[in-house]
């Protein structure tokens, strides 16, 4: 009855073996993204750097841009970016922050509105005073941070020490490698984003966890096996269950991005980047990280010492 | 074993048929909520029918998102003025006069005694203006509004407190919600939320709006109406004031309130039966109408400054004592300004400036895209993710796409009593869990398989498969929780609307891809006693 096999049973791959690449391979792509994140930088949305976003539907269908980016340019409110968006007829503004504080901000809008108020519908306004997006910036922050902390609090309750901290190096690894993508996508960086990082994070540990814990299991019922293979062992145990989460979430994520319209169409595509990553990261780099951190180590130690009951 | 008791199914099943209850409503139209309500016999109690639907956020349902801050140095201003008045009012009741007169500074004021016997008379009375903070049972250390400091040579120093301030700002907010409401809901604005945001913030929604500059313009002015009379040549305690129609032209006026808009019973737009001018007519309480016909009577001849925020609207000459507590301000007005200003009056003067620090509008064509494209990419999720799951474990994946639509169900179930708003990153998240909340059922399923593979029987394999992942699920739900739920404390708006979704999500999943996969299983496996499994 079963039609589909994604990962055959009683696989014996050897995961552990590709490290050699894996490891280079993702130290590079880190490396880069920190030197993009230094020197290009992220698309802040207005969200974090303040500012006016307009989008602005053409009431006739049409859409001339660049009428719209000569009179835009023209009121004097510094640089503004047009772009064309979404089906016919979509244009989108978005002007720096105005110097002249708070109130300054809604000159842009009315002056705007007074403008092209006659051809084009707005859809949508936003404008985010300075204050706001330092504020904004400073909780993006301290969001992540928080939850790579608790999180880490969290497995080191629940699992040994050097689990912990291969599982935190894969999330920090999946963090960076996901800003990367908004730095080569030019995707806006805006709290839609920070909500896609967290969810991220989450799904990072999911991953790493269903294979830590049957490491766990592992190591309690073959307490010679050594490290390699037992993580070998892991990885290969949960691996049909792995390709199927990935791919229903996956699946998931394909039907925002087709379907979900513009707004939630940036948020999927990362989220779909993100579970790439996260089934990479989870099986080329936390796994095998427990290989130098030592697995043995110290767990054996402490669980033959009969804390732990054997398996039946 | 796969035994369940009958009190066991029957309360999980009651659950979730609430659950699925609740998110009725919401699957409706609100016609054809209010036509099932009216259908329904007289002797169902109303209760008893879930009534409540998913509120939708700005983002889905269109509408203006406006974050006014109060301008906490425009609120110190006028404590600052105020305080200055007591000061005055104090040294002449002492009879103490200061070298210097009184100073303003930015949190109080100061004034320069060097007499130590007027000092002594003065002193006591200063303190008495300082008001003690918080409940005295909750004993605050006593901390009190405003420090009087003395310095030996006869410096008194009066200066707000950092708790004082903060007082100040919380009553200032406390206060502006209220005229805010006042003012919007003369507009006759629907169902507007005004909520307080963080120690000096006032969150203004207002559903349908489509172009939020009338309401900026209602929210954006103080409206503080005062009565003054215009300063004699040589007069002290003068300020200087800018003329409404007279750009640069400033007159001296007396610091001296006769009356202000806090003593208005009532304000309306008027037109003058004279010149046919638009105005704003007024009526004042009875100690307003008192006061106001005393000056008025000893003015009689001197011009009576009628000042809006600081700014000199008209200077008419007192021509009789007004006595009836009634009058008129004209001032070259257009018919929508005496509108608004009599709009502004009523409702009272704002505490402080506010400023508008965010500002956010979809328009309503928008939102319902948005809610179109949403409900599209969630069946379009659901039909993959149902096709996949039963093609992977085939029965088994039938009983995990029930639960996964029960998923879902409950989860606007819980939002509807919860009475939490779906926003458009939560209909994303909504859809992400579509594709996460399998994941239980696809790790039990194939530690089931691994078990029996391993020459367990059916039923032990079953058994052991659900015991084994339940650790390995309780893991991986967590993390994902504990980074949803720093996202709902971090996120606004939006953003917290997927928090909230994910987090319900992965309460539901429990219940529905654990227990309620569990008792489907378990019932097939009696009806049925299989041999193998059917994946």
């Amino acid at each position: 009855m079963r039609l589909i096999r994604l990962w055959p049973d009683d696989s014996r791959f050897d995961f552990m073996k590709f490290r050699r690449f894996s490891f280079p391979f993702s130290a590079i792509l880190s490396l880069a993204t920190v030197i993009l994140l230094l020197t290009v930088g992220l698309n802040f949305g207005i969200d974090f750097k303040g500012g006016t976003l307009m989008e602005l539907q053409a009431k006739s269908g049409k859409a001339d841009v660049a009428k719209v980016r000569g009179a835009a340019e023209g009121f004097g409110f510094g640089e503004v970016e047009v772009q064309e968006f979404g089906s016919a007829g979509g244009i989108s503004l978005r002007f720096a922050i105005q110097s002249g504080g708070e109130a300054a901000q809604s000159a842009v809008v009315q002056k705007a509105r007074d403008t092209f108020g006659a051809e084009y519908d707005f859809q949508r306004v936003e404008t985010v005073g300075p204050r706001v997006s330092g504020e904004l910036v400073q909780s993006g922050t301290i969001g992540i941070i928080l939850a790579v902390i608790a999180v880490l609090f969290y497995l080191w309750f629940r699992f040994e020490r050097e689990l912990a901290v291969g599982a935190i190096i894969g999330t920090l690894h999946d963090i960076v490698l996901t800003l990367g993508f908004f730095v080569i996508t030019r995707h806006e960086f805006n709290m839609t984003s920070i909500a896609a990082i967290l969810t991220i994070v989450g799904y990072s540990l999911n991953e790493t966890v269903v294979v830590f814990d049957r490491t766990r299991e592992l190591m309690r019922r073959y307490k010679t096996m050594p490290s390699v293979e037992l993580l070998n062992l892991s990885i290969n145990n949960t691996m049909s269950r792995t390709v199927m989460t990935a791919v229903t979430t996956a699946l998931s994520l394909l039907a925002l991005v087709m379907f979900g319209g513009r707004a939630i169409e940036g948020f999927a595509q990362v989220m779909l980047y993100g579970v790439v990553i996260c089934t990479y990261s989870a099986i080329f780099i936390s796994s095998p990280m427990l290989i130098y951190i030592g697995l043995r180590g110290s767990e054996a130690a402490r669980t033959v010492g009969g804390k732990v009951a054997p398996a039946e | 074993m796969l035994r369940f008791s009958k009190s066991k199914i029957i309360f999980t099943m009651g659950i979730i048929v609430i659950g699925l209850l609740l998110a009725v409503p919401s699957m409706m139209s609100r016609e054809q909520r209010l036509s099932f309500q009216r259908s329904l016999p007289g002797w169902v109690p109303s209760w008893l029918i879930p009534s409540r639907a998913i509120v939708l956020g700005l983002d889905l349902q269109g509408g203006s998102h406006v974050l006014l801050e109060v301008d906490v140095q425009d609120l110190m201003r006028t404590q600052t003025v105020q305080l200055r008045d007591d000061v005055r009012r104090i040294l002449r009741e002492t009879r103490v006069s200061p070298a210097g007169g009184i100073q303003v500074t930015p949190r109080g004021a100061q004034i320069r005694v060097p007499d130590v016997a007027e000092r002594d008379r003065v002193l006591p009375k200063l303190r008495e203006l300082s008001q003690p903070l918080g409940s005295a049972v909750l004993g605050q250390g006593g901390s009190r509004d405003l420090d009087v400091a003395v310095t030996p040579d006869g410096l008194i120093t009066l200066t707000y407190s950092e708790a004082g301030v903060n007082e100040k700002v919380r009553r200032a907010v406390e206060q502006a919600i209220e005229v805010i409401r006042r003012r919007i809901d003369v507009t006759g604005t629907t169902e507007p939320s005004i909520q307080r945001q963080g120690a000096d913030r006032i969150l203004v929604q207002v559903p349908g709006l489509q172009d939020p500059q009338r309401l900026k313009e209602l929210l954006g002015r103080t409206a503080k109406l005062e009565f003054r009379l215009l300063a004699q040549p040589g007069a002290a305690d003068v300020d200087m004031l800018p003329m409404r129609e007279e750009a640069g032209n400033r007159v001296p006026v007396e610091r001296r309130v006769i009356v202000d808009g806090s003593d208005l019973v009532d304000a309306q737009p008027a037109f003058d039966s004279r010149t046919q001018e638009p105005i704003v007519n007024f009526r004042f309480n009875i100690r307003g109408a008192q006061r106001f016909g005393q000056a008025t009577t000893e003015a009689i001849g001197r011009p009576l400054a009628i000042v809006l925020d600081n700014e000199v609207i008209s200077a008419p000459t007192i021509q009789s004592a007004i006595t009836g507590g009634a009058g008129q301000i004209s001032g070259r007005f257009t018919v929508q300004q005496v509108n608004d200003l009599s709009i502004l009056l009523r409702a009272g003067a704002l505490p402080a400036k506010l400023t508008i620090v965010e500002e956010r509008t979809v328009g309503p064509g928008l939102g319902q895209d948005s809610i179109e494209a949403g409900k599209k990419a969630t069946y379009v999720a659901t039909i993959f993710v149902v096709i996949f799951m039963f093609a992977t474990y085939g029965l088994f994946g039938l009983f995990a796409n029930i639960a996964l639509v029960v998923h879902v169900g409950l989860i606007f179930g819980l939002m509807s009593i919860l009475e939490a708003t779906l926003t458009l990153p939560g209909i994303a998240g909504i859809v992400l869990t579509i594709g996460t909340a399998v994941d239980s059922n696809v790790l039990i399923y194939e530690r089931i398989r691994e078990e029996f593979r391993s020459g367990r029987s059916m039923v032990s394999a079953i058994q052991a498969g659900f015991d084994r992942a339940f650790a390995t699920i309780i893991d991986s739900n967590s993390t994902m929780a504990i980074a949803a739920v720093i996202l709902f404390f971090l996120g606004s708006g939006p953003v917290r609307g997927f928090a909230v979704v994910f987090i319900l999500g992965i309460l539901t999943t429990v219940l529905t891809a654990v227990t309620l996969t569990r008792m489907m299983i378990a019932l097939w496996y009696h009806w049925m006693r299989p041999k193998t499994l059917p994946f």
